[in-house]
């Protein structure tokens, strides 16, 4: 019955519904991810995927430029300092996130959000971050709070600049979480009717008035961002303004769901590059 | 500095793509209450909003249109049945089950009157 309703949703997109509804059967993340990309670059071939980082950006040669120049002196490098110096700073106990994090916390964006078997769930990293906090006898922040693990990330996340995105889904638990997510993307919800996909998968590179809409590969690798060059902005805020947009009730950020889709919506984005922290429109 | 000015601008306009107006409802505040017209509906982004994703190549001031769905245009001679140009907008996925267009009527987005209203104006384009 499920099956069947993930193979409707699925079919429900016209050519990435072929690829990945007779895939589902033996659906992989792999084999998921290659036919979003087989999607988007059968219908854009000029472009490359390389550039699907910039998302919207790689579709507009004017926009992009505006982005390179911004990018040359950003207007948000006081909150980045501002995040280093959280990092830097260590806990009452004299630790420091560094000392409880994997590899002192270098080169590990791109493995977030990672299935924990032992707690049975999806872990972001800023869920990692707040364990690290609590086992250090420190609070936890508010899941997906600018004013704290967004600069802390803005900074933290420049730590894993050049590493590959590398989801891994193994094992039946994490491949249902996986399988959440994927359900998550392509559901239609609110009165509006949309899928994430109805925006991110069929009608990429297209305008929906003025505004080009990016592809769901490369989505996950840039974050946070900051919109209008001061506004920062993390992965669920944006899922949260995308549920809002299409008049549907946002899952709690750091829920569950929300989780599932960020595992999922990640792991699209397998093999690219990761890079903090980005100017957006 | 001009260009950081235009983007945000531009931001600003994505944040009110479908919800708020508030733009538009102030205006209508201080206007003295007008009955609203099918073209007035169509436009109204807390509404029909068609602009976002059809534009209209016969209508001078319909600017900024999005590319979704096929410009709108000879629709009488497109829709020689008008109640399947109504049905169309009442709910598309009827037509096209993958369809990205929002079911107006079916997800009570707009009222019957307004449907009816809306269906007029777009025949005549
Ligand atoms: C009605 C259309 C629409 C739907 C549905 C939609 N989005 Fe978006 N989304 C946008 C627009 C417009 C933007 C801003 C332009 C862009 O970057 O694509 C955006 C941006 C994003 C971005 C930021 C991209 C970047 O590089 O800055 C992410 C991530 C995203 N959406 C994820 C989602 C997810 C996940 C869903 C489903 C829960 C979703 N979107 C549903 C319209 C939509
Ligand atoms: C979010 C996108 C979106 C919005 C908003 C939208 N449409 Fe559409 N529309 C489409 C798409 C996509 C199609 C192409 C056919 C299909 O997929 O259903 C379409 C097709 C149509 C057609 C059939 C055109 C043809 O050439 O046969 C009509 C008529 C139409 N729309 C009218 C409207 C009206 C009137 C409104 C506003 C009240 C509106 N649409 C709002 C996306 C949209």
């Amino acid at each position: 019955m499920k099956q069947q309703i993930i193979m409707r949703l699925l079919t429900g997109i016209a050519g990435l519904g072929i690829a990945l509804g007779a895939a589902t059967a033996h659906a992989t993340p792999e084999s998921d991810r290659q036919a979003f990309i087989k999607y988007y670059t059968s219908k854009y071939p000029n472009i490359k995927l390389e550039d699907y980082v910039y998302g919207a950006l790689a579709f507009d040669e004017d926009s992009k430029a505006q982005y390179d120049a911004i990018m040359e002196f950003p207007p948000f490098e006081s909150d980045i300092d501002a995040g280093r110096k959280m990092w830097e700073t260590p806990f009452k106990n004299g630790k420091t996130y560094a000392s409880c994090l994997p590899g002192g916390g270098q080169q590990i964006a791109g493995n977030y959000p990672m299935f924990d078997e032992a707690k049975g769930k999806v872990v972001t990293l800023n869920d990692a971050i707040n364990d690290c906090r609590v086992a250090n006898g420190e609070e936890a922040f508010k899941i997906n709070d600018a004013k704290t693990l967004g600069k802390l990330t803005a900074y933290m996340r420049t730590l894993s600049d050049g590493m590959m995105m590398n989801i891994k889904v193994q094992g039946p638990k994490a491949t249902a979480a996986y399988e959440d997510g994927k359900k998550t993307f392509f559901s239609r919800k609110g009165q509006l009717n949309f899928a994430c996909s109805s925006c991110h998968v069929q009608n990429a590179g297209v305008r929906l008035r003025s505004e080009l809409i990016s592809p769901a590969v490369g989505h996950a690798v840039h974050w946070p961002v900051f919109r209008g060059g001061d506004n920062l902005v993390m992965l669920q805020n944006r899922y949260t303004g995308c549920f809002k947009q299409v008049r549907a009730v946002p899952p709690a950020e750091g829920s569950v769901t929300m989780n599932n889709l960020e595992y999922f919506h990640s792991s699209l984005s397998n093999g690219l590059p990761m890079k903090a922290s980005v100017f957006r429109k | 500095m001009r260009k950081l000015h235009h983007v945000a601008a531009a931001c600003a306009i994505s944040a009110i793509m479908f919800s708020g107006a508030t733009l538009a409802q102030a205006t209508a505040a201080a206007a003295p209450k007008k009955e609203e017209t099918g073209k007035d509906i169509a436009f109204n982004r807390t509404k029909g909003n068609c602009l976002a994703c059809h534009g209209m190549p016969t209508v001078p001031d319909a600017t900024s249109t999005g590319l979704y769905g096929p410009p709108l245009i000879a629709m009488s001679a497109r829709y020689p049945d008008k109640a399947k140009l109504r049905s169309q907008i009442w709910d598309a996925t009827v037509a096209n089950p993958s369809s990205s267009m929002i079911p107006f009527g079916k997800h009570g987005v707009l009222t019957e009157a307004e449907i009816d209203k809306v269906t007029d104006f777009v025949y005549g384009l």
